[in-house]
């Protein structure tokens, strides 16, 4: 027709502009999985390094004893971890750190009072699937520990922690752990509150309040607020604290290092941003994959 | 952590002025508490059981605040009240006094060396002349409730045993025997059982069950007489009813016993502290003589108090503020850590209480001195750590290719890393023993007996659930998979997994075969068997017979390829045939 010219003579039915196009044949990203590209995107654009998270299964040494948390704190019991069976024991602990945790716990040292109690190595020995990729900042701060001269660092990492909780709208047995961490000499707690700002304003929040909250390895620790317009109400949207000497001496870093760090849910920014109150919406084979299809781009600070 | 739950009026009352729910909110935020709910026993009820159950229940105003979890000298009202009044400077610290006896007038416990096997630790202590009211003898009963039910740990570590002391003569023996030998009438009930009765009358009790498995195996059970052979308790399970206290008690006798002698001494610490206030002489507290089997002696509670020195310009350098000593010291001192300066100023003198077990170093100090400064007061600023950024090579990789999989038309799912023992095995015809899979120990229902050794089923089960989508399903996932491997330090090993699916009224294997050309394009792998990439022919239980390839890289077998077989397909409640693929992408890395 457009050869022939014959289309000057052909009348055309008008279109109807008001209908919706044809949609395009495509395959889609995953929304929780764009917001963890776009959390990447935020720690890269701080100068932050990815840490290696490729393990799910952890000792209770890395999970728990290295971090300081006592053998008969809560989180140990069975109803909050995945203990597992096969293998049930890790076969291996860093022989000379080991006995430096067990000693800082049992009896105390560099300052501390320790806990008191009768450190066990079989209780270490427990294999779990991680309850939260701290174990995996622990690991990294091992390895800088060991490095011939100490240089200061930013770290990140998102990866699956997996908690034995009862599941329900807001909680499944596993989720992802999104964590910062910086390792310098002579940091306050003033870098960390201004490090958490730059970070939630990145993602778009900032209106930020700080409350005082335990953590059995951060001291001080700090749970970070921000003020939800919708809800009309202050929500935590994430917990933070400066690492304990109980923790970072006996690796072998130097006394004069501090190392701030900090700790969200993926899911749950993700569900604020996409407006979904039930997690089970989101994550696993259940999702309806229309919610996939038609999910927008992911920009977090418009 | 512990919620507290207390009489809003009550607590203003003690506290000297009322506050709005919000003005209220806030002083908690600051403190590091948390105002969590706004209820009444009424609305409890009404929630739990019915509107219908909850008539004349008491419609007085409760506030349910959570406490911080090492914090449990704030587990009361009086804890509260207390640690309030001081971080407002409205009332000084109180300063604990142990009284102790003359000679041969204080009470005695005897632990006999029986309970070694059992639960050796014994600590005691008395209040003398107190004054309870209804109030402040529900606290007293609900603090040791919630220091049973924390650092106690469901009583495992240390049990707290209340008794009227005027109902009851020393000294107390702390024995073991055999159960049959126990004979008492146990708290609130109207007649004697054998320690072994006890035990069955319990089993089914909603509240004491949870306990019973503490000694219940044990050849011997723990028990405390006094002189004339009255059982006062049979620890961790219950207390005689002879010793009962009630709100007219004037004289208590308080004991704990347990497998941790350190959170024993701080349980007797905490209850000691908080309702001395009630005595007749506040904040005053009767020693008991601990008796051991070695004939050694003790006396608690140790109600010990402790001299710390940190350097101001520590606490100000950790925090990030620039304060005077003395007012570093005055913000300590409202946090109950009576501090002042000493030498000239270069060092803070901190006196740590026995209600503050929790400060076991400078930091803790530390964290008090900011709490006090008030965190939202401090100015934030940025670090000058300078770091070049990286990223993980394998994440990079990851997150490369998924753009251009969703690029070449297929869907991301992400789908769970736990699963049934079925998915991985029985479903996709192979036996558990050849997964090499990670076993969990404790899982609440069968979706968490193992981690998955493959990404197929998650994949399949995200296509069950979304049938009624249009067809083609074409789906992939890339994510880690957990193998056993007794080479690494834990024993298994995750391996970064890329599985596709295409789900159609025919099967497809040229789409997916075209996928794996695709991705062997992006990742810059030749199609050829000397350097590049190859299929080859084989079986696989998963797949229909001839219908299989198994995928070469890089010199190594990486995955397979092939059509579903229909026994598969059934299984995951699929209708349509289905063809797959999946290998492992650690070698293009």
């Amino acid at each position: 027709m457009i050869a022939t010219g014959s289309w000057r003579q052909r009348p055309f039915k008008p279109y109807n502009f008001s209908a919706l196009g044809l949609p395009p044949a495509c395959g889609h990203l995953h929304p929780l999985l764009k917001v963890r590209s776009q959390l990447r995107q935020i720690f890269l654009e701080m100068g932050f390094t990815e840490m290696p998270t490729d393990n799910f299964v952890e000792s209770s040494f890395w999970n728990f004893d290295a971090l300081f948390q006592p053998q008969q704190h809560p989180a140990r019991d069975q109803h909050d971890t995945f203990f597992l069976q096969d293998p049930a024991e890790a076969p291996e602990l860093p022989p000379g750190y080991t006995a430096k945790v067990k000693k800082v716990h049992a009896q105390g040292g560099y300052g501390s009072q320790g806990y008191k109690y009768e450190w066990r190595l079989e209780e270490a020995r427990r294999n779990l699937l991680r309850t939260h990729t701290t174990s995996a900042s622990a690991r990294a701060l091992y390895r800088l520990a060991h490095q011939e001269k100490f240089t200061p660092v930013k770290y990140f990492s998102i990866d699956r922690v997996f908690r034995n909780e009862s599941l329900d709208a807001t909680h499944l047995a596993e989720f992802h752990q999104v964590e910062g961490v910086v390792a310098d000499r002579g940091l306050t707690l003033g870098h960390l509150m201004g490090t958490l700002r730059q970070f939630f304003t990145k993602l778009g929040i900032t209106q930020l309040r700080f409350k005082p909250a335990y953590n059995p390895y951060t001291e001080p620790s700090m749970e970070v607020f921000s003020y939800h317009k919708g809800l009309k109400k202050w929500v935590e949207v994430g917990n933070s604290g400066v690492f304990r000497p109980e923790l970072l001496l006996p690796m072998g870093l130097p006394e004069n290092v501090s190392v701030i760090a900090w700790g969200l849910s993926l899911e749950r920014p993700t569900m604020i941003k996409y407006g979904i109150n039930n997690i089970r919406e989101l994550v696993g084979h259940r999702v309806n994959l229309q919610m996939v299809y038609d999910s927008p781009l992911c920009r977090l600070d418009a | 952590m512990p919620t507290v739950s207390v009489k809003r009026d009550l607590l203003f009352q003690a506290l000297g002025r009322t506050y709005t729910d919000e003005e209220f909110n806030d002083l908690c935020f600051e403190f590091g508490l948390e105002l969590d709910e706004i209820t009444s026993e009424k609305d409890i009820i009404i929630k739990e059981k019915g509107e219908e159950k909850a008539k004349g229940a008491s419609d007085i105003i409760l506030y349910k605040i959570d406490v911080p979890a090492n914090r449990y000298d704030l587990l009361c009202l009086e804890g509260l009240v207390r640690g309030l009044q001081v971080f407002k400077e409205r009332i000084n610290v109180p300063r604990y006094e142990k009284i102790i006896p003359a000679q041969g007038e204080g009470q005695r416990l005897i632990i006999t060396e029986e309970t070694v096997q059992v639960r050796p630790h014994a600590v005691a202590a008395v209040l003398r002349n107190i004054t309870f009211t209804k109030e402040r003898y529900d606290s007293f009963i609900d603090l040791q409730e919630k220091l049973h039910q924390n650092i106690c740990r469901r009583r495992a570590l240390v049990a707290i045993g209340t008794h009227d002391l005027d109902t009851i003569s020393g000294p107390f023996t702390f024995t073991a025997k055999a159960p049959s030998e126990i004979k008492f009438k146990p708290l609130n009930q109207s007649k004697e059982y054998t320690a072994s009765q006890i035990m069955d009358l319990y089993r089914t009790d909603s509240h004491l069950r949870h306990y019973l498995h503490l000694i219940e195996n044990k050849p011997l059970y723990p028990v405390i007489y006094d002189s004339n052979g009255v059982v006062l308790s049979m620890p961790p399970i219950i207390n005689g009813d002879h010793t009962k206290i009630n709100v007219n008690t004037r004289n208590v006798f308080i004991e704990c016993t347990g497998t941790d002698i350190t959170k024993a001494k701080i349980v007797l610490d905490i209850i000691v502290t908080m309702f001395s206030e009630y005595c007749e002489k506040p904040f005053s507290v009767e020693a008991v003589e601990v008796v051991y089997p070695n004939g050694k002696t003790h006396i608690y509670p140790e109600l010990a108090y402790r001299k710390e020195k940190v350097k101001p310009e520590l606490i100000n350098k950790k925090i990030g503020i620039s304060e005077t000593p003395s007012s570093l010291a005055k913000l300590l001192t409202r946090m109950c850590l009576k501090s002042h300066v000493i030498g000239n100023g270069n060092n803070i003198e901190i006196e740590i209480p026995p209600t503050r077990a929790d400060i076991i170093h400078a930091c803790d100090i530390v964290e008090d001195a900011a709490i006090a400064y008030g965190y939202n007061n401090i100015q934030m600023t940025i670090p000058k750590t300078y770091t070049i950024a990286n990223q993980l090579p394998l994440n990079k990789l990851t997150e490369l290719l998924r753009l251009d999989l969703a690029a070449a038309g297929f869907t991301e799912a992400l789908t769970f890393a736990l699963c049934s023992q079925e998915d991985i095995a029985d479903k996709l015809g192979m036996d558990i023993s050849a997964t090499k899979a990670v076993r969990i120990a404790n899982p609440k229902t069968a979706e968490f007996q193992v981690a998955r050794t493959t990404l197929l089923p998650g994949l399949l089960k995200t296509i069950a659930a979304n049938r009624k989508m249009p067809l083609p399903l074409k789906l992939f996932e890339i994510s880690d998979i957990v193998v056993k491997d007794p080479n690494t330090d834990v024993g298994a090993k995750n391996y970064r997994h890329f599985c596709a699916v295409y789900y159609n009224k025919s099967p497809g294997f040229e789409i997916i075969h075209g996928l794996l050309d695709r991705v062997m394009q992006l990742l810059e792998v030749p199609p050829n068997e000397q350097n590049g990439y190859a299929i080859k022919a084989t079986e696989g239980s998963a797949f229909f017979p001839g219908r299989c390839a198994e995928i070469f890289a890089k010199g190594q077998s990486i995955g397979k390829l092939g059509v579903l077989h229909p026994d598969v397909i059934t299984k995951f409640e699929l209708t349509m045939p289905c063809s797959a693929l999946e290998i492992n992408i650690e070698p293009f890395v």
